[in-house]
């Protein structure tokens, strides 16, 4: 941590480790909570909607946009053309047109941009453009980007050992491949940006963002501006996922650019089928793997292919990919191994940011295998799991991940074997194999699997946070950081974390808006990094001023400032009390200052990003859940029985918040391993158009998929790093708990077919009939 | 019918309207021109439940003489709401103090992001203030059930489920009906609905002989029911739709009768209504009227509509045919019936003359003739999805288990919802048997060629029907569960 002034006077424990409600609950509730497209509209509000291309690749030959422009209620069209500064939105690599320009590269890319005087009056005009294009050959999957050696940034290949001796001297040696497909982020609220140009050539956006700072480099950069000409906020968000990560640049950038353009506000709101059309989704994997191992199932040698489907552009393809290669251990020492890893380009939206970051698919490409190889030696798969954990962090056997980095709090195998014991691991496996016996039509399925995950962002210079308190003169509190609100409860737990500071009620303390103009420079709010970095930037703000306030009590009194506690709206030292408030008013007048900045940065972590080799993360965070399923042979349907889930969150800031995190995680990761399907029209008129672009087609978990048993509980134990509270980063990990469903399906498939069942994910109805063969 | 305003209550008092196009949906009327924005657009399909409000209508049957149904604004037009009551997540909380709906969800942590939030709060207000008074607390089944229109990304819905479950602990607080319905009532007092805006006009008879006569006379009008479709050609397609003639106010659309031989619903009846009708005579129906859609597309949608509109996926229309359905059409003032699957031309295409309309259905009794029947909706969710394959099968069966006579059907497998001719010959007049399935299996593909599509592959299709067949004997011969629903952990 980052010095601050020494720790002085002792808060009260009243708020951290209690289920306090959301923050914004109440809002919530009563429909009275506000995202963006509730914001009143500043009179002259005109509002935009994209054109989007009707071709997977080709060049645009001719744009007649004469019919758009005469439209009922259009004031302008707007195309590449018209972008005074760079025509880019791409967070990393430069190649990625806020409108086509010239070429399109995937069917529903952005075009043009129309304004008009209503939502309806802009998407009505956005469908009579005339378009012809000179198509060229569209590659649409991994696999096809692999064939052409079609790649958005080179190939990576991470190794460790001999992998290839390993292979040739393993007793049992098996060689296979999976897909593993992309997922939809289905925020409830869509991407919307709503721009305000203010005098001397500034611009406020409202974005519905999860990374403000990138906002406002990528509008400023798009208008040739410089950074101090645009400010950018976001109250919260109607759900993020890593969608609303670098995908809300395009959105943000083409409402700037048109109100600037035309000196009124712009709203843009995309409606849902345009919007699924046009952001980018969890990439979908194609895995090749070649592993050897001993007659324990112990992994001996790995050779694994991670080749993805990145879409057209760079985005944050390279970090994603990069996470896949150092998740692909999970919970398991991998001694001698080999990671090739595939950016392939394709005529299809960017892939993106999305919960789990690339993390997701590797990790389920060695649970896969692990499944593969008990199957092949007819062991259960929890103990090739368990012959293969890391080891004792005590030692040094064992202990080193494929990139060099110590597991120093190797808690996986003890967090399992509790779990096996409170789900009954054993005795209903039992139960299923008799069940499995005397049913032909319905078969059951049973899983138990790990999580292990990495906390930090992996390009090391994001782990670095800011945040403003302001304690004003009455004693209220208002606290502005660099974090942004997606639901995830990270304004309630920073709440929490300053009112603990300085021993008040949550009611004296208020979050305002995250916003560009007040904290600079902030990472994205992602990673699961928010309470982690921006609850310690807020921490050591509120200390500041609680130092201060310190100091001038004990002053007063002649105590030590050591003596000085603020506790249950009250400071006191010795047999000193007074209320916060009052020695708040009486600092002010003695000309204390009541408000300042924290800063953090991440302790530990580095970490060469062309060898690959270092410690990117602070620390890891742990998980395991039981699933039991059942499956009808006849329609593939299935249905989710009982879910048994234990993870750790350290010391948990919210265990009710934690709680929501773990649960929502593993139903929106079980949505993408069971009937979450990306469909894109493989071929013909429409070649490339993503046909599964609005709820009747793409289907995420609804209400009665939740499983009728559902236990969750924290696994006891702390943070072993110095992070906020000894607690632990809980927005990504839980998503990988939904591996117990898919490999449940995956057992109950393969007692239906007699053996191992080539189960794909999704695991939707189809895929299951596919994967037990024909019955009947 | 004489123009006039749209007229409908709404927070207290009766709002009026005369300057919307008709085909304004009441979302965007209360976001837009209210600036009510508590209600959310999320899909603008009636797939998410972002912008499930509360409406109220007069029915006799239902408590203090007032229906109270939850319903997706994003896709309901304006001009509907005329004569009726309007509740949005705002009208909830009385003086500060939240309604105990909202109070549990709050403490149950049932919000994350908070979009969804107003949907579901409406939802299951609705449920509560049909339920609370003379209920005990809804089972998880019925929540879950309650809910299968509203989606949320963030929960995974455990705490909103116990959160349905936790209001009914509070002290009861439904509303008082009597004063809205007392509003309503002189609402009724006013003519039929004329409502007239820029070149569209919205016509809403009342009586089946005006909607005739209107029909003939302007027969290139848009007949509009639950707007469950409609309302997407305007949502999603941008559609215009010219004239509008609104079925849900016809009198004799809206009703049910029974005799001996058949049931006949009328074409403007909800799809709650008509499922629980068709349910009370034949139990086989229950699995498929849950999972057709969710509750507010049922609480709107007809059975007429789904009939009448006619989509190879329509999840009604195999059942309907294998019952021997008679679909009862009206032009003018000729009446005709035809057989349901002479109803269907192609896809898109069927036998209705201009200007002439469904009027009812007519399905023979169950308990007048009993077969072997079951209709079964596979898709890739259980809930409000959309049919990769819908099946029905009906039955007779002779004391020595010979087949006399097989209706099956299916959805998903061709153009339009069709009979399946060559497997009902295969089976007719052959004892049930391991046998005859097969051969009816089999016979399935010279019936049907379906296709690849992002629901399901033609081969996923064809083996699903064929399987299906195979669970129809199996249910018939065996004890063993066959249904996942069926099991417990």
């Amino acid at each position: 941590m980052n010095a601050v002034e020494p720790q002085i006077g002792t808060p009260h424990e009243h708020t951290i480790g209690l289920s306090i409600e959301h923050e914004s609950g109440v809002l919530h509730v009563s429909g009275m909570a506000t995202y963006i497209d509730d914001i009143g509209e500043i009179a002259g509000t005109l509002h935009g909607a994209f054109g989007l291309s009707t071709c997977a690749h080709g060049r645009i030959v001719k744009m007649n946009l004469d019919a758009v422009r005469r439209a009922p209620g259009v004031v302008k069209v707007f195309t590449a053309q018209d972008i005074p500064g760079r025509n880019d939105c791409g967070p990393v690599i430069h190649d990625d047109p806020v409108l086509a320009d010239g070429l399109v590269q995937f069917y529903g890319q952005p075009m043009f941009l129309v304004i008009a005087d209503s939502h309806d009056a802009a998407r009505r005009a956005a469908r009579q453009a005339v378009v012809e294009y000179e198509a060229l050959p569209a590659i649409l999957t991994a696999q096809e980007a692999v064939a052409a050696e079609s790649w958005v940034l080179p190939p990576v290949e991470v190794r460790r050992g001999d992998a290839e001796t390993a292979l040739a001297g393993a007793a049992h040696r098996l060689q296979g491949q999976v897909q593993l497909g992309g997922q939809e982020h289905f925020y409830l609220e869509g991407q919307v940006a709503y721009a305000m140009p203010r005098e001397q050539d500034t611009m406020h956006v409202f974005s519905s963002t999860q990374h403000p700072t990138e906002m406002q480099q990528v509008v400023a950069h798009m208008l040739g501006w410089r950074s101090h000409q645009v400010s950018v906020e976001c109250r919260r968000m109607g759900g993020g996922f890593g969608g609303k990560e670098s995908q809300s640049a395009q959105i943000a950038c083409a409402a700037a650019l048109a109100a600037w353009k035309t000196g009124r506000p712009v709203k843009l709101r995309l409606d849902r089928d345009d919007d699924m059309s046009i952001t980018g989704k969890r990439h979908d994997f194609h895995i090749e793997y070649d592993v050897g191992f001993d007659d324990s199932g112990l992994i001996l040698g790995l050779k694994a292919l991670l080749a993805s489907r990145c879409g057209f552009s760079a985005d944050l393809s390279g970090p994603v990919n990069d996470r896949a290669i150092f998740h692909i251990d999970n919970t398991y020492y991998l001694d001698a191994v080999t990671i090739s890893s595939l950016r392939g380009k394709t005529n299809t939206v960017s892939n993106t940011a999305f919960r789990g970051f690339g993390g997701p698919q590797g990790m389920f490409a060695i649970e896969y295998i692990i499944e593969e190889i008990a199957c092949k030696l007819g062991l259960d798969p929890l103990d090739v799991r368990r012959v293969n954990f890391y080891g004792d962090p005590a030692g040094d056997a064992r202990t080193t991940t494929h990139y060099g980095m110590k597991v120093e709090d190797n808690i996986a195998p003890a967090l399992v074997e509790q779990l096996a014991a409170e789900s009954d691991y054993v005795l209903r496996r039992k139960a299923v194999a008799a069940f499995n016996a005397s049913n032909s039509v319905l078969k059951k399925g049973l899983s138990l699997t790990p999580v292990k995950f990495g906390i930090s962002f992996t390009a090391t210079l994001y782990n670095q946070a800011g945040a403003l308190v302001h304690v004003y003169a009455d004693g209220t509190a208002l606290v502005t950081q660099g974090g942004t609100e997606m639901g995830q409860g990270l304004y309630t737990k920073i709440r929490q974390i300053v009112a603990h500071e300085f021993g008040l009620p949550l009611d004296d303390i208020r979050m305002a808006s995250t916003d560009t103009s007040s904290v600079p420079n902030t990472s994205a709010t992602a990673a699961s990094s928010g309470t982690d970095l921006n609850g310690k930037a807020a921490q050591a703000a509120a200390q500041t001023i609680r130092a201060r306030l310190a100091t001038f009590f004990a002053n007063q009194h002649g105590l030590p400032v050591e003596a000085v506690h603020f506790a249950d709206g009250m400071v006191s030292a010795g047999a000193y009390r007074v209320v916060f408030a009052d020695l708040v008013i009486e600092a002010y007048r003695a000309r204390i200052k009541l408000w300042d900045a924290g800063f953090y940065s991440t302790p530990k972590i580095h970490y060469d990003r062309h060898t690959m080799q270092g410690r990117p993360f602070f620390y890891f965070a742990y998980g395991a859940a039981c699933a039991e399923v059942v499956i009808d042979t006849l329609t593939g349907e299935s249905r989710v029985l009982r879910v048994d889930i234990l993870h750790d969150v350290g010391k948990s800031i919210n265990p009710a918040i934690d709680i929501g995190q773990i649960e929502g995680g593993f139903i929106q990761g079980m949505g993408w391993l069971t009937t979450e399907e990306l469909w894109f029209r493989p071929a013909g008129a429409q070649q490339g158009r993503l046909m599964t672009h609005a709820p009747s087609t793409y289907k995420i978990p609804a209400a009665s998929d939740c499983p009728p048993i559902l236990n969750v509980k924290l696994y006891e134990g702390e943070n072993v790093e110095d992070s906020i509270h000894r607690s632990k980063a809980v927005g990504e990990p839980p998503l990988m708990l939904a591996f117990a469903v898919f490999f449940a399906l995956r057992e109950a498939c393969t007692a239906s077919r007699g053996s191992i069942a080539p189960l794909q994910a999704p695991a939707t109805a189809e895929a299951i009939l596919r994967a037990i063969g024909q019955q009947t | 019918m004489t123009q006039r305003a749209i007229r409908f209550w709404h927070r207290g008092s009766i709002v009026e309207v005369s300057d919307a196009s008709p085909q304004r949906t009441v979302l965007q009327w209360l976001r837009e021109d209210l600036h009510a924005t508590g209600t959310k657009e999320a899909c603008g399909e009636g797939d998410c439940g972002a912008c499930t409000v509360v409406l109220g209508s007069r029915d006799e049957s239902a408590p203090g003489g007032l229906r109270l149904e939850a319903a997706n604004s994003c896709i309901q037009f304006l001009p509907t709401l005329d004569g009726k009551a309007l509740f949005s997540v705002e009208d909830l909380a009385s003086e500060g103090t939240l309604h105990p709906v909202q109070e549990a969800m709050v403490e149950c942590h049932g919000s994350q992001c908070g979009f969804c939030t107003p949907g579901f709060i409406m939802s299951l207000w609705a449920h509560y203030e049909n339920n609370r008074a003379d209920r005990a607390a809804p089972t998880r089944d019925e929540i879950t059930d309650t809910l299968s229109g509203n989606l949320c990304r963030c929960t995974g819905y455990r705490p909103i489920i116990e959160a349905a479950q936790t209001a009914w602990q509070k002290p009861c607080a439904t509303m008082s009906r009597a004063p809205v319905r007392a509003v309503l009532d002189a609402l009724a007092e006013l003519p039929a609905l004329e409502y007239a805006n820029g070149t569209q006009t919205f016509f809403a008879p009342r009586s089946v002989d005006e909607l005739a006569t209107l029909y003939s006379a302007k027969p290139q009008a848009q007949l509009l029911a639950g707007s469950t479709d409609v309302g997407l050609w305007v949502t999603k397609q941008l559609r215009h739709l010219g004239d509008i003639i609104y079925l849900g106010k016809v009198k004799e659309l809206a009703q049910i009768s029974h005799n001996d031989k058949w049931i006949e619903i009328g074409a403007g009846v909800s799809l709650t209504d008509a499922f629980a009708t068709l349910i009370a005579d034949e139990a086989q129906w229950t699995e498929l009227a849950q999972r057709f859609a969710s509750v507010p597309i049922r609480n709107a949608g007809t059975l007429g509509g789904n009939v009448a509109n006619g989509s190879p996926i329509g999840d009604s229309m195999p059942g309907l045919m294998a019952l021997g359905t008679m679909v009862v059409l009206q032009q003018g003032a000729g009446i005709r019936e035809l057989p349901l699957e002479e109803l269907y031309l192609g896809y898109q295409k069927n036998a209705l003359e201009p200007g002439e309309f469904v009027r009812a259905l007519r399905i023979p009794r169950q308990s007048a003739q009993p077969k072997l029947f079951r209709t079964w909706k596979i898709s890739k969710r259980r809930d409000q999805d959309i049919a990769a394959v819908c099946a029905a099968f009906a039955l007779s069966l002779s004391n020595d288990n010979v087949v006399t006579s097989a209706r099956i059907a299916f959805g998903g497998m061709a153009a339009t919802p069709r009979r399946a001719s060559a497997a009902e010959a295969a089976l007719t007049g052959q004892a049930l048997s391991e046998a005859s399935i097969r051969a009816a299996m089999q016979a399935l593909r010279s019936d049907y060629q379906p296709l690849d599509d992002m629901r399901a592959s033609a081969d996923y299709r064809m083996q699903v029907a064929q399987n299906l067949l195979w669970r129809l004997f199996l249910e018939h011969t065996t004890d063993t569960p066959l249904r996942v629903g069926e099991v417990m952990a």
